[in-house]
């Protein structure tokens, strides 16, 4: 993992998930009002997220991201994280 | 079901996704030149099995009939029924979108659903742990999930369930539906039935129990029924769907009738898991009532499409039967097993033997047996081998017989009254 995340990464793997083009996927658009998410799509995203970001996602944090900004914060604070998420993943 | 006043059943639309073509000219052009669908299995590695050979759909395009992202969160079963419901209903001219919810209803049926599905969710499971379990897993692995995808994408409000009886599953599923038009339960019925059960653990498992053939080396000639040369069927895959519809409502709207279905029965042979009962009782007795529901004389049938796996069990288990019921019609009449050709679709197989009869009544064809070569002695009446044959078929039944004793007959018959309709080629009632 790099430093620094490139958004367009993230809109290229939310994109493949939600069957959508890449450019739909901005900051302020919620997964389930703009894009059309449904509560398997989010699950399945949120496993492709974890893996391609090698974080975790803890159910607290999920029931709170409800837009691809929210996400997006998450990745900047924990994508480092991942030995201390995994940790947390499997506690 | 066969009554002088019972509503005649019309079929108003096929739609094929298969492995000798994903429409019905292609498909139909095919059959009639006896041309086989059976290659090397490419879908997986099958170097380890004794079987590499199966009859894989080719060149399926599901972008044509559904987005990205439903394709990607529907198993290849159900992908496959969508499209032939689709094309279905495009051949019938019927939209459901823009009829009463419960006037359109689906049955499509299917033997292993999405198996492809749960093979891939359990090496996950076991290489990842369970987090890594799909979200899409319960949904692409059940069996009856394709009759609901359909409902959602075209506005089938009606009756929407799966039959599941192994290899006559969509025959059973085609019976059952009629049935539901014929009570007024629903004007018209999408019935059929889809499969994608070409797996590495289904395929070993057939190929444990040596039911499947191993002709590795000359895959166009692997399916062979009656033919002594056989050594086991061949796996297909594919979806069939056909539109039935309330006779009456179709001939209100000038409705193409492509033929009727006149009769179904249903037993079971109470003999084994996977061999048929040598006698073919269950056969007998199942082929005998379709036939009466229908109202008419076991005389009267011009061609039987044979469920004909390409076993020798199953294919003098069924030679038997026919000997049974039809006496010394039986060597009157055509039979074919077109499995020949396509494989064995499995849970699709029904449905799609019960297109051909349709389209065999239509076109005025028996489409052949192909690799019939060697006849087995056992094995003595008109197979139509290798080559199709012009005839004039008023009355076709087309059986079906699955794991599990499960035995289905349909009665197809040239529209109008007990089969006797305009000629062939001039099916339209206006």
């Amino acid at each position: 993992m790099t430093d620094a995340l490139d958004f367009r990464e993230l809109q290229t793997l939310a994109a493949e998930v939600l069957g959508i083009d890449p450019e739909r996927v901005q900051l302020p658009l919620s997964f389930a009002r703009d894009l059309a998410a449904d509560s398997l799509d989010i699950v399945e995203l949120m496993m492709a997220v974890e893996d391609r970001y090698q974080v975790a996602l803890p159910e607290d944090e999920l029931q709170r991201m409800t837009s691809v900004g929210d996400l997006w914060d998450y990745l900047l604070a924990h994508h480092g994280d991942r030995a201390a998420g995994q940790d947390a993943a499997t506690a | 079901m066969a009554t002088a006043d019972a509503r005649p059943v019309a079929v108003t639309g096929l739609g094929f996704v298969t492995p000798i073509g994903n429409d019905t000219e292609t498909v139909w052009a095919n059959l009639v030149a006896g041309r086989s669908g059976v290659g090397p299995i490419t879908l997986f590695d099958a170097a380890d099995l004794p079987t590499r050979i199966a009859a894989q759909v080719r060149d399926f395009e599901p972008e044509r009939f559904m987005d990205r992202k439903a394709a990607r969160h529907l198993a290849r079963y159900c992908q496959y029924g969508l499209a032939a419901a689709r094309m279905a209903l495009d051949d019938a001219g019927v939209d459901p979108a823009r009829l009463d919810p419960d006037a359109v209803g689906v049955v499509l049926s299917s033997g292993a659903g999405g198996i492809e599905e749960i093979e891939r969710n359990q090496t996950t499971l076991l290489a990842r742990g369970p987090r890594r379990i799909s979200p899409f897993a319960v949904p692409m692995m059940i069996a009856d999930m394709a009759a609901g995808i359909v409902a959602m994408h075209v506005g089938a409000g009606g009756p929407n369930y799966a039959v599941v009886s192994a290899c006559a599953s969509s025959a059973h599923g085609i019976g059952e539906a009629a049935e539901i038009v014929r009570r007024g339960d629903a004007e018209v019925m999408l019935a059929g039935g889809s499969e994608a059960a070409i797996t590495p653990l289904m395929l070993g498992a057939f190929c444990q129990i040596q039911a499947v053939s191993t002709r590795n080396d000359a895959p166009e000639r692997a399916c062979r029924p009656f033919d002594q040369a056989r050594d086991g069927f061949v796996m297909g895959e594919g979806a069939v769907m056909m539109v039935l519809e309330d006779g009456e409502r179709a001939r209100r709207r000038g409705a193409r009738v492509l033929a009727e279905i006149g009769g179904y029965a249903a037993s079971a042979d109470m003999y084994h898991y996977t061999a048929p009962d040598p006698d073919g009782r269950g056969a007998t007795r199942a082929m005998r009532r379709a036939i009466a529901k229908a109202g008419l004389a076991p005389d009267r049938v011009d061609y039987i499409n044979a469920h004909g796996t390409s076993t020798r069990l199953g294919d003098i288990a069924e030679t038997t039967a026919i000997k049974a019921v039809f006496g010394d019609h039986s060597h009157r009449l055509a039979v074919s097993s077109t499995k020949s050709m396509v494989g064995h679709l499995l849970g699709a197989a029904g449905a799609f033997e019960a297109a051909v009869c349709v389209l065999a009544i239509d076109r005025g064809v028996l489409p052949p047996t192909i690799n019939l070569d060697d006849p087995d002695p056992a094995c003595d009446l008109d197979y139509v081998p290798n080559r199709a044959r012009p005839a004039r078929i008023d009355v076709a039944l087309s059986n079906s017989f699955g794991f599990g004793g499960h035995n289905a007959c349909l009665v197809v018959q040239r529209p109008g009254r007990n089969g006797v309709g305009p000629p062939a080629g001039d099916t339209r009632i206006t």
